[in-house]
């Protein structure tokens, strides 16, 4: 019985130190992210925001103030203003004078990206969010039109 | 008088030595923590310093820079005591392993151990206990339910694991027939002892991990059960001492199975090159060190009473077996 016993439980521990030992010389999985290394993300990733332009440099947000009303944690300020016809900042009538998001209040669901008739307002690949002061977490109108490149490699998805 | 012999040189030498040591725990500390990263396919720590050198550097000035709090409901003399009780065998067990041949240096012939202790074995043993000592006090000392159960733990374990570790001392005791760990490292081993020994390792080492409180027999620490037993109330320099005396512990202990189980110094051109011999040596207890790494990133913690009916069940017969059939083999092939 107890020599059973002892066998037994020495074989298990020798089998245990076998699959350690296998793992030592394996490559580590450890992704050294954001700093050294890229993460992998799909495409439809929801990241930090950013306003996009059309290609002749006018502003795509018309400031219709939808994403204001589709947000649900209320984190989009938009402040719109008729657009100077000699000078247009968007091709429509009116253009988002102010356009504010407050990220600490973000849950980063999209539904801003799903309201906007424009698709102005998209939700980019950037995670690297953290900040020191708690108004950095407020992304202006300057900071939503020059996102920073993401440090991130989209992968295909299945 | 030879006043430089007798009082200059084991100063140095015990400056040099310590120096080591605790520089070498401040790195083992580092080694486990890699090691065992990538025995779990992790990277461990690497941003303080390349490849995280600097980190044991920065764990320390964090300790250090701590408050020091003594909480108001312990025993405050032994509180503060318990500490250095801790320490200090870990240290002084590292007196008497040899670190290699002597060697001439300024016309004097110096031996590189502390002291050769005729019977260092049984020194060996008995500075192990003393170290139990820090651990009881502590827990006795911090007036806490879980502070004193791990303390409690601690006891029982050492007692029941000593017991077995006596034994199997005992039987390199009868094979090398001298309890001085200078003459058991320079006495030569026939063939046979050296397999016979081995064979006997494992469950040495397994005696040596329950001394030394390392998993799978950490008990007196469970931090899901426990906390951190007796640690519990230590913080600041008082709780990083506690620290530095397991990992201490833990070289010393290695050093010295280095020196009874694989030889000490020993090597090819070790008598030519005494240098060398401390390299020999270093080499040999940082395999020791990996066997410990290794069983804890293998095994998980036994249960309190799986750890006692091991010890007394199975060990300490084991041991005796041991002993018994060395006996006859010292008769028969010695």
């Amino acid at each position: 019985m107890g020599l059973k016993d002892l066998y037994q439980g020495g074989r298990a521990i020798t089998q245990a130190l076998g699959v350690t030992l296998k793992h030592l010389f394996q490559p580590p999985v450890t992704v050294e992210s954001p700093d050294r290394e890229p993460i992998m993300v799909y495409p439809r990733f929801r990241g930090r925001h950013y306003l996009r332009r059309y290609e002749n440099g006018l502003e795509r947000c018309i400031g219709c103030q939808l994403c204001e009303a589709a947000c649900p944690t209320g984190a989009i300020y938009v402040e719109a203003e008729e657009n100077d016809p000699e000078n247009p900042v968007s091709p429509g009538e009116r253009y988002a004078k102010v356009y504010e998001i407050n990220l600490l209040r973000c849950v980063f669901c999209g539904d801003c990206e799903l309201a906007c008739p424009v698709e102005a307002i998209v939700l980019g690949h950037s995670y690297t969010l953290a900040n020191y002061e708690r108004r950095d977490f407020v992304l202006t109108k300057e900071d939503l039109l020059n996102p920073p490149e993401p440090n991130v490699i989209v992968r295909p998805e299945e | 008088m030879d006043w430089v012999g007798l009082i200059l040189v084991p100063f140095i030498k015990g400056i040099v030595i310590l120096l080591i040591l605790l520089t070498g725990t401040a790195y083992l500390t580092l080694f486990e923590r890699k090691l065992i990263a990538r025995f779990q396919v992790r990277l461990g720590p690497n941003r303080a310093g390349p490849y995280g050198i600097l980190q044991p550097l920065a764990d320390a000035v964090k300790l250090f820079l701590k408050e020091e709090v003594i909480p108001g409901h312990v025993n405050k003399p032994v509180y503060l005591l318990a500490p250095m009780l801790a320490m200090i065998p870990a240290l002084a067990l590292f007196a008497v392993v040899p670190l290699g041949p002597d060697i001439e240096l300024f016309g004097r012939r110096i031996p590189l151990h502390m002291g050769d202790i005729n019977v260092g074995l049984l020194y060996i043993m008995a500075i192990a206990s003393v170290g139990t000592y820090g651990v009881m006090l502590a827990g006795w000392a911090s007036n806490n339910n879980y502070s004193l159960l791990g303390a409690m733990r601690t006891s029982a374990q050492m007692i029941s694991y000593e017991l077995p570790m006596g034994v199997f001392i005992a039987s390199l005791l009868l094979i090398t027939g001298t309890m001085s760990v200078v003459q058991i490292v320079e006495n030569p081993r026939p063939l046979w002892a050296w397999i016979w020994l081995w064979l006997g390792f494992p469950f040495y080492f397994i005696t040596v991990l329950a001394e030394t409180n390392r998993a799978p027999f950490d008990l007196p620490e469970t931090e899901n059960e426990l906390i951190a037993g007796y640690q519990t109330e230590y913080g600041g320099f008082k709780f990083a001492i506690f620290y530095i005396s397991e990992y201490l512990h833990m070289l010393t202990s290695s050093a010295v199975v280095a020196t009874l189980f694989f030889g000490g110094w020993r090597g090819p051109f070790a008598e030519q090159f005494p240098l060398l011999g401390i390299v020999y040596l270093a080499l040999k207890t940082v395999f020791v060190l990996f066997l410990f790494v290794w069983v804890r990133a293998s095994v998980p913690r036994v249960r309190y009473d799986q750890l006692m009916s091991f010890g007394w069940k199975y060990l300490l017969p084991l041991s005796l077996v041991y002993l018994a059939i060395t006996a006859v083999l010292v008769v028969m092939l010695g």
